[in-house]
């Protein structure tokens, strides 16, 4: 129970300095409307969460699910990116990270199964 | 219009996201925690990147978020069965309150 409610703690401040280091940048762009900006800042408390399993997780299959994860939530950064700005390469980019990660993700499952790796 | 349509999708696919990483958090056992996951990327990122056609239109980003859509369909299910194989081949224990094993017992 202690150990939990250091991580809420440690969670508050995590995301009050993303907030404050990114709320100036992200100001920047021109968005469309307010809660498009506030999109950004909802992926932004999951990619944190995946963080967090990624340094708790108790096995290593664990930390493979939660990089897999996150590697699908920088393709939605790119997506959402991609609407203010008027680029299209964005979407270039989360098409080549979508790719990666999926290749990645095979190669640490192949490796997870240990013994027997030719079958 | 559109663009209503695509925030609505664009919220969506928040929601699912926001409620896959709670579950990445939240649940007791490897297993779960990739069921809870897989839904945030099928329904989640896939609804974000429709929001975003939607908002392009027929134009080069929004065609690519379409093919985006399609190559994620296709290899996200494959990604999460062979981390599923792999976690259990390395002998990853199931929660003490699971019903069954089937897979334990096919492979004995």
């Amino acid at each position: 129970m202690r150990q939990m409610r250091w991580i809420i703690g440690l969670l508050a401040i995590l995301i009050i300095l993303l907030v404050i280091i990114f709320y100036p940048f992200v100001s920047l762009l021109e968005w469309q409307s307010e809660l498009l900006k506030h999109t950004f800042f909802v992926l932004l408390f999951c990619g944190v969460f995946c963080v967090l399993r990624i340094l708790k997780g108790p096995t290593p299959a664990d930390r493979a699910v939660a990089i897999d994860i996150l590697g699908i939530l920088i393709l939605g950064f790119c997506a959402v990116l991609g609407i203010p700005t008027g680029r299209d390469w964005y979407i270039d980019i989360g098409i080549a990270w979508a790719l990666q990660s999926f290749i990645s993700t095979l190669a640490l499952a192949k490796y997870l199964e240990g013994r027997n790796f030719d079958e | 219009m559109n663009e209503t349509i695509g925030m609505f999708f664009i919220l969506m696919g928040l929601f699912f996201d926001f409620f896959g990483c709670l579950g990445l958090i939240r649940l007791p056992d490897v297993y779960n925690r990739l069921q809870a996951s897989t839904k945030c990327v099928t329904l989640g990122t896939c609804s974000i990147l429709f929001g975003l056609f939607l908002f392009k239109g027929f134009t080069a980003g929004g065609i690519k978020a379409i093919l985006c859509i399609i190559f994620l369909l296709l290899t996200a299910p494959v990604s999460a069965h062979a981390l599923a194989r792999g976690a259990h081949k390395s002998g990853v224990r199931l929660w003490q309150k699971s019903v069954c094993d089937k897979y334990a017992e096919d492979n004995k």
